[in-house]
């Protein structure tokens, strides 16, 4: 499975609100740059389309702004991590229990790990 | 983690309440192990496309730190004497307990950066690594032959100029603040924004000169 820039410049069209230049999505942490290519596995792979994507991303953001959310931009990949986690439960890829069990899984791989060494994930750490 | 790990980085310090991911890192992971787990991301192939972006991710931070600091005697006596502050001032939050230290160069001193031990790079400013930067390679000789390094990028300094190497830390992330051109005088802080390259700021490269901007 392939992930190109054209299909990354046509999500960045797609989906409202994607920082971009001429070239392309633009980041400013690298994780943001992980959840957008996630995004864009995902849609290649026929999980939601990016009508679908915008819906429930822009709904989110709504959701965010009225519990007080500055919309400044820098939020914007928050609110997509967060569509991430919400669709991936809705269309049965895995569940919100899952992902927290993750999460804590990696949090407890990043605590035992020490610095310079790479953060891996093993079984001890699903506690 | 044991007594060397702590040895080797100095300042190194962890509680238990402090990870080397934030909330949102440990989230992102977790969502890409499934999505791995069951197939649905090939992680590799996510590293293809973001390598592809690693230029455009944030350098355009730090050039603006770069351009400032040319073009206004004042902020860049800030920028030396505390970092962390004076990029807050353009307001690029990073993560938490990232203490930011800006490494002038001089006709004396050449100064470059590098993390032997992984990959510490300040993101806020520069965005994500090159490939190179996280290269075995390059984080050994950095430190052995830094002007075999600089050669390698094309970078030829002058005999009398000292390089000096900066190794970075989960906990203090250098940048390297390049000499102004020459014949830029006048220059405004956009124009000057122009002649910053990313290299530049980690030290293996120089700023372009104002003849090779149109």
């Amino acid at each position: 499975m392939n992930l190109t820039p054209q299909q990354a410049m046509r999500a960045a069209v797609a989906v409202p609100g994607v920082p971009r230049d001429e070239d392309g999505p633009v980041f400013r942490e690298p994780w943001e740059a992980r959840a957008f290519a996630m995004a864009l596995a995902l849609h290649e792979a026929g999980i939601f389309s990016w009508k679908e994507w915008a819906e429930t991303l822009g709904a989110q953001i709504k959701r965010a702004q009225a519990e007080g959310d500055p919309d400044t931009g820098e939020t914007y990949y928050r609110h997509w991590l967060a569509t991430l986690e919400t669709l991936v439960a809705a269309k049965g890829v895995t569940t919100s229990d899952i992902l927290h069990r993750y999460r804590d899984a990696w949090d407890h791989a990043a605590d035992r790990t020490p610095h310079g060494a790479p953060i891996e994930l093993t079984p001890e750490d699903f506690g | 983690m044991s007594d060397h790990d702590h040895d080797h980085h100095g300042r190194h310090h962890h509680d238990h309440d402090h990870s080397e991911l934030s909330e949102t890192e440990l989230r992102v992971r977790a969502l890409e192990s499934i999505l791995t787990e069951k197939g649905y991301v090939d992680p590799a192939a996510l590293d293809v496309l973001i390598d592809l972006y690693e230029k455009k991710i944030g350098p355009r931070n730090g050039v603006r730190v770069v351009a400032k600091a040319w073009s206004d005697p004042a902020y860049r006596e800030r920028l030396l004497k505390d970092a962390t502050a004076a990029i807050a001032e353009l307001d690029y939050s990073g993560r938490q307990g990232e203490h930011m230290v800006v490494v002038e160069n001089t006709p004396e001193q050449h100064n470059m950066v590098v993390c032997t031990l992984c990959s510490c790079y300040p993101h806020p400013v520069l965005g994500l690594p090159p490939v190179w930067y996280k290269s075995a390679p390059y984080r050994s000789r950095a430190v052995s032959d830094p002007r075999g390094v600089l050669k390698d990028f094309g970078v030829t300094l002058p005999d009398t100029t000292k390089i000096r190497v900066w190794d970075s830390t989960a906990e203090i992330r250098y940048l390297v603040l390049p000499m102004r051109p020459e014949g830029t005088e006048g220059w405004s802080e956009e124009q000057l924004a122009e002649l910053v390259t990313r290299d530049s700021m980690i030290g293996t490269g120089l700023p372009k000169q104002p003849g090779e901007i149109t």
